[in-house]
């Protein structure tokens, strides 16, 4: 008499599912994989004695967090975050002032087609280009200083709103919009209380959201001398003042998480 | 809503009392003055003549960068190369990172939420709150330039973004599974394994994916700073003033940055 076990009674015993059931393309893309990575891990070099040799200057960063140094050059870094919050704000302020018609223009069900394309041409040229390039271009064209870096987080500023404005404005209940109409409206009144009141929440969150953005980005426009605290923060780094340098990064630290507790409050206020 | 009377007697419906729109008022005057003071101190560090002159400029850069160097293509193979392999691998260090971070932070799997809860969270604001460029700075002062410098830097950067969209979506699970998995005398880890893990994978799938799209952009111009890739080429060709060289890097970069987008956009709407 051979011995019936609980398995044999029940069938097989269960087995998790593959995440992609197909047994071809599974190992396909796996094998893929590891060949890309092979590939890309090879043609990396990586120079270990200079690794091993910048340790101990990296040990000294870490260490320098623990007592950073704002006073020996506190001058420099007081200009420095002022400068970068006044090419936060007023870039904020431009930005969201010309994203808000580019974001009308560019919402299908407000604008005709031609006004449209051309509206969403921007945003796509906008969002493309990195901060850092339109900096290095503008800096070239305008000459050193935070003109250039106020210039360059409007136009960053610009493509990030007005696409998610106009989606936003897509996806609107059209109820409301009609009602409006059906005043016998025009078409800035439509527009006001028509669309406006129904965007305006989601709105004042992504300002609130954009400022910390372009806050964090004006802290790195300063390396390419669109001004801002970045200048201050290379020279640190090139100086190897490692405690001047942990004392910009907290400062930068702390406003980032103020920005973000602070807009918390403002998005739970409105929406 | 407030409504006035008219001297005839008629009522006026508007908007807002009249303390509303004097408050409202004063917030925008000082709003105003806020920006003017802010525009003035950007106005006194600009020297105005450079912008006057800056069209002149301009037109001046568009006719030396055009047309571009079509010849150079064939170096820059190698750092496009380099520029992808930055952006692929570190996003998938950075995932390696992210995931046991976001376990830690999530309000419902963290092992304590008084002591573990906000260092997890300290970790996400920070690396979040220091750019690339910084991370690649400082790495490149500390382990040399080269593609790794800016590997790293890039991988730094993206726990806290993978992190925090991931522990989010932790937060969002649907509890009933967890439970059911849990009534049949599961682990820790088997619950994790089999009760948390297939509910966030959509999520997981699409933050790494959207987040590889965003490291192919940072990526293109970590070279600006010694950490290899592109941006390397990019910063020779603008040392130099080869402007044609400038043009055809930055259509490069254009094409790379919108490839990446597309397939990003393609795979996220697939899984989606």
């Amino acid at each position: 008499m051979t011995a019936v076990t609980l398995d044999d009674r029940l069938g097989r015993s269960w087995q998790k599912p593959h995440l992609i059931a197909n047994p071809a393309l599974r190992w396909g893309l796996f094998i893929g994989a590891l060949v890309y990575v092979v590939l890309a891990v090879g043609s990396i070099d990586i120079n270990w004695s200079r690794v091993a040799e910048g340790l101990s200057r990296g040990w000294a960063f870490v260490t320098a967090f623990f007592n950073p140094d704002f006073v020996s050059r506190g001058g420099d870094i007081f200009d420095g975050i002022v400068e970068s919050v006044i090419i936060t704000i007023t870039s904020t302020v431009v930005g969201i002032a010309i994203s808000v018609p580019i974001g009308l223009g560019a919402a299908r069900n407000i604008a005709p087609l031609p006004v449209y394309l051309v509206c969403r041409g921007i945003v796509a040229l906008s969002r493309a280009l990195n901060e850092i390039i339109v900096a290095i271009l503008l800096v070239a064209i305008f000459g050193f200083g935070p003109l250039a870096g106020f210039l360059t987080l409007s136009f960053a500023t610009i493509g990030f709103m007005s696409k998610l404005l106009a989606e936003d404005i897509e996806e609107m209940s059209k109820v409301q919009a009609e009602a409006i109409r059906a005043t016998g409206s025009s078409w800035l009144q439509w527009i006001n209380y028509g669309v406006q009141p129904q965007v305006m929440p989601r709105l004042i969150g992504l300002s609130m959201y954009r400022l910390d953005i372009n806050f964090r980005e004006s802290a790195v426009l300063g390396l390419v001398g669109a001004g801002g605290i970045g200048a201050t923060l290379n020279t640190a780094f090139d100086r190897y003042e490692f405690d001047t340098a942990a004392a910009i990064l907290l400062i930068i630290i702390v406003t980032v998480m103020a920005l973000e507790y602070l807009s918390g409050i403002i998005r739970a206020k409105v929406q | 809503m407030p409504v006035s009377t008219h001297v005839n007697g008629a009522k006026i419906w508007q908007l807002r009392n009249r303390n509303q729109t004097l408050s409202r008022w004063a917030g925008y005057l000082a709003a105003v003055a806020i920006f003017m003071w802010c525009w003035q101190r950007i106005s006194e560090a600009t020297t105005w003549f450079f912008v006057w002159d800056a069209p002149r400029i301009a037109a001046d850069i568009g006719s030396r960068a055009w047309p571009p160097r079509w010849s150079y293509m064939d170096k820059l193979w190698g750092p496009l190369w380099d520029t992808l392999n930055m952006a692929t691998l570190s996003t998938v260090l950075a995932l390696f990172m992210a995931v046991p971070v976001a376990f830690l932070a999530a309000r419902n799997t963290t092992p304590s939420a008084l002591f573990v809860r906000p260092v997890a969270l300290f970790i996400i604001v920070a690396t979040r709150s220091i750019n690339s460029l910084i991370w690649a700075l400082l790495l490149v002062a500390i382990i040399g330039p080269g593609v790794f410098a800016g590997l790293m830097a890039i991988a730094f950067r993206s726990i806290g973004f993978c992190a925090k969209l991931l522990y989010e979506a932790i937060e969002e699970i649907d509890e009933k599974q967890v439970e059911a998995i849990t009534a049949t005398g599961a682990s820790r880890w088997q619950v994790v394994a089999y009760g948390i893990v297939p509910q966030i994978m959509p999520a997981f799938a699409g933050i790494s994916v959207f987040r590889w799209d965003i490291n192919i952009r940072e990526s293109t111009v970590l070279g600006l700073v010694g950490a290899g890739g592109i941006g390397l080429q990019l910063q020779s060709s603008l040392n130099t003033l080869a402007w044609p060289q400038v043009t055809l890097i930055l259509i490069v970069i254009l094409l790379a940055v919108i490839v990446g987008e597309w397939v990003s956009a393609k795979v996220r709407g697939a899984i989606m």
